[in-house]
């Protein structure tokens, strides 16, 4: 079994395969039967270690589209509260006969650590600031619904990328697609390997904006920070924010992209978050028919059509 | 399990095997032929729909959906108007996607007046097992409530493992369950015609049974 760990390990054939198999997808949410048989009798069960609104719900609505059955584990209120590992609840879910596991983990590497104790097909929706390439996936189809491709495509992806997991995979992703990525953060708040990364890098965001096709604003995550990063957020806001100024630098077909939950006013105005060319709903719609499509590709067959 | 050739036709699409191919295939159908078969199909669903003022044509991807274009544009020059035409994937409701691994999805078009209450009129290249059409009849299930569904293929090569059949059959060709039949069409293969050819290891069972 193949599992979904790193948006790094996706071919371009794969991911394209992916956004295609997506695109099918969607339109079964504009049916009277929202459903699909492909998945009956399988169970995945969503294993939550962090607290999620969006990727929980959207993988549940996802799986459930495809007929699985779906089991929800947060780790509040649950076994893990008292003290057991992610080995031994990896084990429980294994006796239960899972056939896929979504996981969510504040601790990098948790899903590839998983990957090793299970037999079911491993999902990474998230380990600490490492990975989250369901996310990568569905702003690459979105950007691909928007703006007609992605090769030589402009992105921008800006603020705290140090925390990260969505733009180090959306940097992995979009380098295997063809589209020219650019970071934009305060230094503090960049990681020592960036250079490594297959990315351009810049301090200065209103040089950035009109050389962009798209705009994706990142929330600083207060909650990971254990030291002063920048100032103040006022400053950070006055530097590193969208707001309705730099929006009208930014080419006329730009698109602003936000992975949520935004923090409107720090790194993205109201009024930038609400334009038409914010595809901050259409992202989490897009996410449904993209999970659908990585649960579809991995437990659908006798073998997974993708992964590692 | 039918022997979708259509698999390894649409792989062959760049370079169309020639009609006599190096592993014996000979063409039991030519262009000409093929032609007057749908041309007689158009005319039998219009009889038999009563001027086919309801119907829906949907192709099955990937070789249904090219013949059901055909049908709808001889439909259109018999009667003088426009008849829906679209595809119908039925990968999702295949009942051997656990026997290979996931596969690629077709595309799923249905005309913007949707299929309530209409005449569908099913078309794929090959009737086989039966299965594809069980599959698609559940599709359509989720769709919506077709009036009827209708049934033509361009091949029914027999060996039925379900109680389905054809309303309209442009050849019925016996063959062997050794034997394989393949359909080329010229929007997808450059030529039309379809080959009869000898043994082949049949799509699904056998093949996935020596990975296993």
């Amino acid at each position: 079994m193949r599992h979904l760990l790193s948006a790094g390990d996706l071919s371009r054939d794969e991911a394209l395969l992916i956004l295609d198999t997506a695109r099918e997808l969607a339109q079964v949410s504009g049916r009277s039967v929202k459903k699909l048989p492909t998945l009956r009798g399988r169970t995945v069960v969503n294993l939550f270690y962090e607290d999620s609104t969006r990727t929980r719900i959207s993988f549940e609505a996802a799986a459930k589209r495809m007929s699985a059955d779906v089991i929800n584990f947060s780790a509040k209120g649950s076994s893990v509260s008292k003290g057991e590992s992610l080995k031994d609840t990896a084990l429980t879910l294994q006796a239960m006969g899972a056939d896929g596991v979504v996981i969510r983990h504040s601790s990098s590497g948790a899903a590839r650590r998983l990957a090793g104790w299970v037999d079911g097909a491993v999902l990474n929706a998230g380990d600490g600031t490492h990975e989250h390439p369901t996310q990568a996936l569905l702003d690459a189809y979105t950007m691909r619904e928007r703006m007609g491709r992605l090769e030589g495509l402009r992105v921008a992806i800006v603020g705290d990328i140090l925390h990260s997991r969505v733009a180090r995979s959306n940097v992995l992703l979009l380098s295997t697609l063809g589209a020219e990525v650019t970071l934009v953060a305060p230094p503090t708040l960049l990681p020592v390997s960036v250079g490594a990364w297959p990315c351009a890098v810049s301090y200065d965001l209103d040089e950035v904006l009109p050389k962009s096709d798209v705009v994706m604003m990142l929330r600083v995550q207060a909650e990971r920070m254990q030291a002063a990063f920048f100032p103040s957020a006022r400053e950070y806001s006055r530097r590193y924010g969208l707001d309705r100024d730099r929006f009208a630098r930014l080419p006329d077909d730009a698109i602003v992209m936000h992975p949520g939950p935004m923090i409107r006013g720090m790194e993205i105005s109201a009024e930038v978050a609400d334009s038409p060319r914010s595809t901050i709903t259409e992202q989490v719609t897009n996410g449904v028919s993209v999970r659908m499509a990585v649960l579809y590709l991995l437990l659908g067959g006798s073998e997974s059509a993708i992964g590692n | 399990m039918r022997a979708r050739n259509h698999a390894e036709g649409g792989e062959q699409a760049a370079a169309p095997p020639s009609r006599a191919d190096s592993d014996g295939a000979r063409a039991v159908l030519e262009g000409p032929e093929i032609d007057r078969a749908l041309t007689r199909i158009a005319h039998e669903v219009l009889e038999r729909t009563k001027g086919g003022t309801d119907i829906t044509l949907l192709g099955i991807p990937t070789r249904g959906v090219p013949l059901a274009r055909r049908l709808a544009r001889r439909i259109e020059q018999v009667e003088n108007r426009s008849v829906p035409w679209g595809s119908l994937d039925i990968t999702m409701y295949r009942d051997d996607l656990r026997l290979a691994p996931a596969r690629a999805l077709g595309r799923t078009e249905i005309p913007a007046e949707g299929i309530d209450g209409r005449v569908v009129v099913l078309v794929d290249d090959v009737l086989f097992s039966g299965r594809t059409v069980r599959a698609a009849l559940d599709a359509l299930n989720d769709i919506g409530r077709p009036r009827a569904v209708q049934l033509a293929t361009l091949v029914d090569r027999g060996h039925r493992e379900l109680p389905i059949r054809a309303d309209y059959v442009g050849k019925n060709l016996p063959t062997s369950l050794r034997e394989s039949v393949t359909v080329l069409l010229e929007e997808l293969d450059g030529s039309d015609a379809v080959l009869l050819g000898p043994a082949r290891p049949r799509g699904g069972q056998p093949i996935e049974e020596e990975k296993r």
